[in-house]
């Protein structure tokens, strides 16, 4: 049940953008077509997914263990870039097809706070290592639901007559104010 | 260097190239910790010293550097001073490090300090790297403050925690909440670009 409970809350409560505000550069940058928007949510929940196992594994076998936490935030950097880095790696030799999708946002996705906060809050709040994933896959399911949104209303404003002042980041700042407001709409749905 | 040019090296972080309106960088931090400030200043400050020790040491290192895993070098510096930086907030500032909570931490990933380095420190020697580190460390703390101080005041009627608006005054608690910030920065974002192409004259004088 804790592992519903956090998927549901992971996607929907505290959406990591839209209430942590975390992976905001790619929810900015890469929001302009809903089809990149896509394909972005699905590169950030497959790298989340693991990252969050991965990171798991370090904090409770190595870091905790041994007595390294303060190694925290640089083993989790490392560990984030090399898997981003092998992922790359790993999909361009084994499905083609995918990479021809997914590859140029791979890169993109090791400055993305949204994985780090991934394992930071993992480590935080001493999930077991199912949950974590659980909590992983939920964010990454969150994130690529704002960010599908958020794509679906930019193409709209396209033709919309905007005043000059807010065309530009002004005015997807305060789209991305009022989903925020929605999405607060289902404070209290749950809690993790 | 004459000392018009490091002025300039400086300066150009503070308006003309200011790291959140201009460049939109470090969005996460922005947004996430501006609910008062305070807040706002001790996330400046964290940030301006990671960037300014990681731009030192990433201009000194660079020449030995192998141009293919530069990235991952520089964010294992970057990743070491915001340790520091954590620990000293820890251990001699509980309260504020328990407010800014895990957005110390995302430091390490803020794009401004890795886009400071990879654009001009290890392009620059050392002082010219400093002057704009520090500039732009400064340029994101104004913001920050700014930001803060706009979302205190309205939605608390507090300013660094001292009531202004006095007792009639119903907050919006909107502004201290996750959507209050995107329209905050929005609509700031919005005027400075009105401001900056009106051409008026405090931005044109620092640029």
């Amino acid at each position: 049940m804790q592992i519903v409970a956090v998927f549901v809350v992971a996607v929907l409560v505290n959406n990591f953008v839209l209430y942590y505000f975390v992976g905001i550069c790619p929810f900015i940058g890469v929001s302009k077509k809903v089809d990149a928007a896509v394909s972005m949510g699905i590169a950030v929940t497959f790298v989340m997914t693991i990252t969050a196992a991965v990171t798991w594994l370090i904090n409770n076998l190595v870091l905790i263990p041994f007595g390294l936490p303060f190694l925290e935030y640089v083993s989790y950097i490392v560990v984030i870039a090399s898997l981003v880095q092998f992922l790359e790696m790993f999909i361009r030799k084994t499905f083609p097809e995918l990479y021809k999708t997914l590859g140029i946002f791979l890169p993109l996705i090791t400055t993305n706070c949204a994985i780090l906060f991934v394992a930071l809050i993992q480590a935080m709040r001493a999930y077991g290592f199912i949950t974590s994933i659980a909590f992983g896959f939920g964010a990454g399911v969150g994130f690529t639901l704002a960010i599908v949104i958020m794509a679906g209303i930019r193409e709209q404003l396209e033709v919309a007559d905007i005043p000059r002042p807010f065309r530009g980041a002004a005015i997807t700042l305060i789209v991305a104010g009022v989903l925020a407001l929605a999405f607060m709409g289902f404070t209290g749905l749950m809690s993790a | 260097m004459k000392d018009s040019t490091m002025l300039s090296h400086f300066s150009k972080g503070l308006i003309k190239n200011n790291p959140v309106f201009v460049q939109v960088l470090g969005m996460c931090p922005t947004l996430a910790v501006t609910t008062s400030v305070v807040n706002g200043l001790a996330m400046g400050a964290a940030t301006t010293f990671v960037v300014f020790f990681s731009a030192a040491i990433a201009s000194v290192i660079n020449s030995i550097v192998p141009n293919q895993v530069r990235i991952p070098v520089y964010a294992v510096i970057i990743a070491t001073f915001v340790t520091i930086a954590d620990l000293v907030l820890k251990a001699f500032f509980p309260p504020l490090s328990a407010s800014l909570g895990p957005y110390v931490p995302l430091i390490v990933v803020n794009c401004m300090i890795m886009g400071r380095i990879e654009a001009f420190a290890t392009r620059n020697p050392l002082a010219p790297s400093l002057a704009d580190a520090l500039g732009m460390g400064a340029g994101f703390t104004g913001a920050l403050m700014l930001l803060g101080g706009v979302r205190e005041i309205l939605g608390s009627g507090e300013l660094f925690g001292a009531t202004i608006l006095g007792e009639t005054y119903t907050p919006m608690l909107i502004m201290i909440l996750p959507p209050g910030a995107f329209l905050a920065l929005g609509i700031m974002m919005a005027i400075f670009n009105q401001l900056q192409e009106s051409g008026a004259p405090i931005l044109r004088k620092a640029g």
